[in-house]
């Protein structure tokens, strides 16, 4: 199979940097445990193993773990058709990884998003600005501790915001509860439930 | 005839050096012209930022954003079952095809896609392909609503409503179907449906005919779109482009093909590719799939097992308690149905904690979900990858050099739509 | 009677000649005749697309042009979710349109925020705007917004155009 083979040459190649691929579901796994070298890692892909289409990049907020923020990057090989995930984690204080545009163009816009979502920065990026939310929104939504229904804002000018009437909800249930009253739908706002 | 271009650059390049030459001659400056977000166009709330000389651009920045709803963050507050609805309304020209995409990708995180019923993949593939006419019509209506052949809009608009009236038998709404389920679909094909099915098919092909006739090889038509934004090979794949835009640069990926789900191997049907990679081969990679769709949808007709009413009775949902709701009399007189019922509606399918990402061809492009989950009935992250969103990055590059009568020519090309940019 | 609305008319009587107040005839005019200026934003502007083509003409009800153009229009249809970065935009389009104007609010997301109850969303549209005929269903049927514009039309019937004309041009001199 052709991802895991990549994923054990990448692991010949960068050693301790790299930890065992994981596999779930047909998918391969490598985590890079130095997110300051993840260009060198994304290089030695796309050149040496034929990864030349980069799917997504995705940030998870792993909130109230170390390191925070998780960044996952898919790439895939168009001539092989094999895909593979990387991996790597940044903490919160840094909040700050390189960026890979100059591997693959497609970056540009994915860290972008990226960063005004959960305000992780790329250094090195070309264009670091918010895509989604407007220029000079204070806050990161994606993150944990920022409540669905949103903050009050206002930027003169430009935009405003108010918080959602979400009448005390949403009631959700907790993944991964270890009961059934522990995973029963309740009011899991951060801030607490609003009156 | 002489070709309308030829006074002119062709390359874009060079377009570009020849205005800023000028530039140092005559007093000008470049104009920035805010193409904003309501605008006539009818691809949604797009707004583009353009720094003209003249009549041609030097630099184009998108700002999209005008309809960021904040989908990925809900996603994380509902359970799977209640997320659907949502997945309708990211590319709503073809909700059908959201719907059968996000079925799959938790489909794929709880390991049972391949244990869906034969019946089952087959109406999703019908539905999928049902989507990729009706969202080809549509952009092919607008695209050509834009460049002025308005005739054409409303030839596609009047065989969308054939569609509607299809997807309304099937679940009850004209789009924004939420027609799948976790493990399955709502609920199986009505009576009648597939012989309207087939009626639709005989309808649709003389209708593109027409517009056919209306536009392929008009000589107006064909001056507009030929050789204008020609995206390379390499770009291409460097930009991440996808679905006929990318197959229209000459790449053939597809990922019925390369990297097939449901019931797609069993089925016989060719990927158009072009060759130039503009606009004009856009618009034929697109018309070409319509006729392959109509040959799919043809073949499922024929080929569903348990056939048009379902005489074999055959399961159109996997037949897993905890994943699909059980049938309402046993819920009202079994025990365990009774509890299936309670943890499904208030705790969701419980998926196990892992992450998958699942790309899916949607008409746009590759509709990817990311999902990263701890367990339980929420996911604890969901990313979505809409093919829109990357197509729209491209524009920086492919609109320096053209002109501004080009913009909606190329826009209509890229063919997105800004719910699913922008989630 | 005194009545803003009605057109009476008998031809034995009146012959080839109609006799009626000039709030009738203005009303009937403007109702007749309201040009839908489309804030298409989301999914709702491809019902209101289908509203213009051919299975249910607006074009029947008057509504014959879709003018983008704010300022030669007279009714603004907010159709599809607003958000708090559109909201500065659809107000200033508002703005810009001439007196007399409405608006519509087409589905579930115009009217109150919809299923987005999120930190981007606003929640309905008449938090900027005011509204005069609200639609839901998500989205409407082509049929409801019709509907809609058929109610628009006998409240734009009712006006008192004739006083507030009056009362402006009271007020100027």
């Amino acid at each position: 199979m052709p991802a895991l083979e990549s994923a054990q040459k990448i692991k010949a190649r960068f050693g301790d940097l790299i930890s065992e691929p994981t596999e779930f579901h047909g998918e391969i796994t490598i985590k890079i445990s130095n997110a300051e070298r993840i260009v060198e890692v994304c290089e030695f892909a796309r050149k040496e193993l034929d990864f030349n289409y980069l799917v997504d990049i995705s940030s998870v907020d792993n909130h109230g773990e170390d390191p925070r923020w998780t960044v996952v990057y898919h790439l895939r090989g168009l001539a092989h058709g094999g895909e593979l995930r990387l991996k790597t984690g940044v903490n919160e204080e840094k909040s700050e990884l390189p960026s890979v545009t100059t591997v693959w163009k497609t970056a540009d816009w994915h860290e972008r998003e990226i960063y005004d979502m959960m305000g992780i920065r790329f250094r090195d990026h070309p264009d670091l600005r918010r895509i989604l939310m407007w220029e000079g929104y204070p806050y990161f939504p994606l993150r944990k501790d920022f409540p669905l229904a949103g903050k009050s804002t206002d930027v003169p000018g430009i935009a405003f915001t108010k918080p959602a009437p979400l009448e005390g909800g949403p009631f959700v249930t907790l993944p991964s509860g270890k009961d059934a009253i522990e995973r029963e739908p309740r009011v899991r706002n951060p801030e607490g439930p609003s009156s | 005839m002489t070709d309308v271009r030829k006074t002119e650059f062709h390359d874009p390049a060079a377009r570009v050096a020849q205005a800023t030459e000028e530039l140092h001659d005559v007093q000008g400056e470049r104009m920035v012209l805010n193409m904003g977000p309501s605008h006539p166009a009818t691809h949604g709330v797009l707004r583009i930022v353009l720094e003209l000389d003249g009549e041609i651009i030097t630099k184009a920045d998108p700002d999209i954003g005008y309809l960021h709803r904040g989908d990925e963050k809900i996603a994380e507050n509902m359970t799977y079952t209640q997320f659907i609805p949502y997945t309708d309304r990211l590319d709503y020209l073809a909700p059908l095809a959201n719907n059968v995409a996000y079925a799959l990708a938790v489909e794929k995180l709880l390991g049972i896609e391949k244990d869906l019923p034969p019946r089952c993949q087959y109406i999703r593939v019908m539905c999928e392909e049902l989507a990729r006419i009706s969202s080809h019509l549509l952009g092919l209506g607008a695209f050509a609503m834009d460049l002025g052949a308005v005739t054409v809009f409303l030839l596609t608009f009047n065989e969308r409503e054939k569609i509607y009236n299809l997807a309304e038998s099937l679940s009850g709404a004209r789009f924004t179907t939420s027609y799948t389920r976790i493990g399955g679909v709502m609920r199986d094909l009505p009576p009648g449906w597939t012989d309207q099915c087939r009626k639709f098919c005989e309808e649709l092909i003389p209708a593109l005919n027409e517009v056919e006739t209306l536009l392929t090889r008009n000589r107006i038509w064909v001056d507009r779109v030929r050789n204008l934004a020609v995206i390379s090979k390499e770009d291409a794949i460097d930009y991440g482009l996808s679905g006929p835009n990318l197959r229209g640069s000459g790449i053939e990926w597809d990922l019925r093909k390369n990297q097939p789900y449901l019931c797609y191997p069993d089925l016989e049907f060719d990927i158009p590719i072009g060759s130039v990679g503009d606009c004009y081969d856009r618009y034929l990679v697109r018309i070409e799939e319509i006729y392959q769709s109509v040959r799919i949808l043809h073949q499922c007709l024929d080929k569903i097992p348990g056939g048009a009413d379902n005489k074999t009775g055959e399961p159109v949902n996997v037949a897993d308690g905890k994943i699909v709701l059980p049938p309402k009399d046993k819920v009202m007189t079994s025990m365990e149905e009774l509890i299936h019922q309670f943890m499904l509606v208030t705790e969701g399918v419980n998926c196990p904690p892992g992450e998958i990402y699942f790309g899916h061809e949607n008409p746009k492009g590759e509709l990817g979900f990311y999902i990263n989950s701890r367990g339980g009935g929420t996911p604890y992250r969901m990313k979505i990858r809409s093919p829109s969103f990357v197509n729209l990055s491209i524009i920086p590059k492919i609109f320096p050099g053209c002109l501004v009568s080009d913009i909606l020519a190329i826009l209509g090309s890229l063919d997105f739509v800004m719910g699913e940019c922008d989630r | 009677m005194q009545t803003r609305s009605e057109i009476g008319y008998d031809s034995k009587i009146e012959g080839d000649a109609i006799v009626t107040r000039v709030d009738a005839a203005l009303n009937w005019f403007r109702k007749n005749s309201i040009w839908p200026m489309p804030m298409g934003l989301a999914c709702c502007a491809i019902e209101l697309m289908a509203t213009g083509a051919s299975r249910f003409d607006i074009a029947r009800f008057g509504s014959e042009v879709m003018r983008f153009s704010p300022r030669q229009a007279d009714c603004m249809i907010v159709a599809g979710t607003v958000t708090y970065k559109m909201a500065g935009a659809v107000k200033r389009i508002y703005d810009q349109m001439p007196e007399p104007k409405w608006v519509i609010a087409m589905g579930a997301c115009a009217s109150t925020g919809g299923m987005y109850r999120s930190y981007a969303v606003l929640q309905g549209v008449d938090n900027i705007i005011p509204v005069d005929v609200y639609v839901s269903g998500c989205p409407p049927r082509p049929e409801a917004l019709l509907d809609a514009l058929m109610k628009l039309q006998n409240k734009v019937a009712k006006e008192p155009v004739l006083e507030r004309l009056t009362a402006i041009a009271a007020l100027k001199s």
